[in-house]
């Protein structure tokens, strides 16, 4: 009789989301996918985070919007992105169908526009979560981003889950002095799970120029370079929630994600690094196997925050 | 390289000559930075990963064009010269003659009229772009620009008062390259559009160069 091959499991449930792999693609750099289909097919996602998307059209920010920097870059789009009549005409509809689980990340200035964007998502056929992307920098929040604010977060993340049925993350900012505060708070008020980071603020000068190199002078750094400040704070806020963490920051192997899985994270997030190759997923996917058959795993569950004393 | 090494993102080049039956292309690369001083150490028998062709070329070019090129910016415009027969002119335009790095054979097309010129006079006419456009636009079939911004500004300016059909091959700092992130934005009249996607090349009456 032959033997049974070992085939690892690599599903996991993600505040509620079932997910065939622990994968997604990163909001952002992805946009809302379809180039992104057209390339890879969407090969081997558990999910897809697409771009924010706020109620009425954002124009976002002045040219240049990205730089590269060592092992990353900086960009400040500024959320550009249609609205959410839009994209629920036009991008919606091509991202139904089977492939992997979509999240939507919304974006709002004020409560109400997160709450608004809830909304007018809540029943919606397609959507299997969201992503409330609490790190615009024009807020009226005590003129603080709500991210950086655990009682500005309270109040935005229940806003938003008395708008929504639909199992929700709060995607943190990472320049704020305690996540772990701010991770709490989001917990409390109903987030289903948490996801982090966000861009690490900066900025680089054009000496030729004598002028900021980014329209918006300042921007966001993301790629390999931010990677063990996003594992730190992933591995802090896994300690005082118990909602599930999407770990994301420069991961671009399975290594990286398995070093996420082990500091407490549920899945990962690409981002920055399918800039420099759209296979990844794929490349991490393969790599996740190679692991859990070497190490004899049937699940990633039984490595997820491995590393915890 | 590997990700986790210095470079994250890949560079947009245009094609500087295609050669159908071999099935290779050119680029014509100017060191700008790290990543450009990179391809250019790279030695005979590596391989580099491509994406492309992307984005939205030049239409087909109508008789009497004139092609106008700043500095590194003849590498689309180059291109575009082979693609037809017809008479057109080239007017390849820079800051001195180390700019001009096209070799004269690259140029040597038939029906093609190259007229050069530099700011310091170094090689060709001493003027700009703008000088040398302004003498022949009023006979123009269309102009097909690609340079530095404040030339093609100054282009815009002298097609606009001609009324002559303009397109321009626009350059931005690029991530995705397929029209995702919408990192590589410039400010048009119809918002913030996509270099890599809906361009590089735009009409010219769409592009604002203010700022």
């Amino acid at each position: 009789m032959a033997e049974k091959i070992f085939e690892p499991d690599l599903r996991v449930d993600l505040a509620g989301i079932a997910l065939e792999n622990p994968i997604l693609a990163a909001s952002g750099p992805f946009g809302y996918g379809h180039e992104y289909r057209e390339l890879t097919g969407f090969k081997d996602l558990g999910g897809i985070i697409v771009k924010g998307v706020s109620l009425e059209p954002w124009a976002g920010n002045p040219p240049p919007r990205v730089a590269e920097t060592p092992s990353g870059m900086l960009n400040a789009i500024g959320l550009q992105n249609p609205g959410l009549k839009s994209f629920l005409e036009e991008d919606l509809p091509r991202l139904r169908g089977p492939g992997p689980r979509l999240l939507v990340n919304v974006v709002g200035c004020t409560v109400e526009e997160y709450a608004g964007v809830a909304s007018g998502l809540e029943g919606v056929e397609g959507i299997d979560g969201l992503e409330l992307n609490i790190s615009c920098p024009n807020v009226k929040a005590g003129g603080m981003a709500f991210g950086t604010d655990p009682a500005a977060t309270g109040r935005v993340v229940a806003a938003v889950r008395r708008k929504t049925s639909l199992p929700f993350l709060v995607k943190l900012s990472p320049n704020v002095a305690d996540i772990g505060a701010v991770a709490r708070s989001a917990e409390e008020a109903g987030a289903d799970g948490i996801s982090l980071i966000n861009t690490i603020s900066g900025m680089l000068i054009d000496t030729a120029h004598k002028k900021p190199l980014l329209g918006n002078i300042f921007g966001g750094l993301s790629g390999p370079a931010v990677m063990p400040v996003a594992l730190r704070m992933a591995w802090q806020v896994a300690e005082v929630v118990k909602i599930p963490v999407l770990g994301i920051g420069g991961i671009t192997t399975a290594d990286d994600a398995l070093q996420f899985i082990m500091a407490g994270a549920r899945a990962v997030a690409v981002g920055t690094g399918l800039f420099y190759d759209p296979h990844l997923p794929s490349q991490i996917k393969t790599g996740l196997l190679e692991y859990m058959k070497k190490e004899g795993l049937k699940n990633l569950h039984e490595i997820e925050g491995a590393a915890r004393p | 390289m590997s990700p986790g090494q210095s470079n994250m993102l890949p560079r947009p080049f245009s094609v500087y000559r295609a050669d159908t039956l071999s099935g290779e292309i050119s680029l014509l690369i100017e060191i700008k930075g790290k990543g450009t001083a990179l391809l250019a150490e790279t030695t005979p028998g590596v391989s580099l990963k491509l994406l492309g062709p992307l984005g939205r070329g030049f239409p087909d070019l109508p008789p009497r064009s004139l092609l106008v090129a700043g500095g590194a910016g003849i590498a689309p415009l180059a291109f575009l010269a082979a693609s037809t027969a017809a008479p057109r002119t080239l007017l390849y335009c820079a800051r001195s003659s180390e700019f001009l790095v096209c070799p004269d054979t690259d140029l040597d097309l038939p029906g093609l009229s190259v007229m050069e010129a530099t700011d310091d006079g170094s090689r060709g006419v001493k003027g700009t772009a703008a000088d040398l456009l302004s003498n022949r636009i009023e006979k123009a079939g269309a102009v097909f620009a690609c340079g530095p911004r404040p030339m093609l500004a100054a282009v815009k300016e002298i097609c606009s008062r001609a009324k002559i059909e303009t397109w321009f091959s626009l350059e931005e700092r690029m991530a995705c390259g397929i029209g995702a992130c919408v990192g590589c934005a410039v400010a048009t009249t119809g918002g913030y559009r996509r270099v890599c996607r809906d361009g590089p090349v735009f009409p010219a009456e769409e592009v604002i160069f203010d700022g």
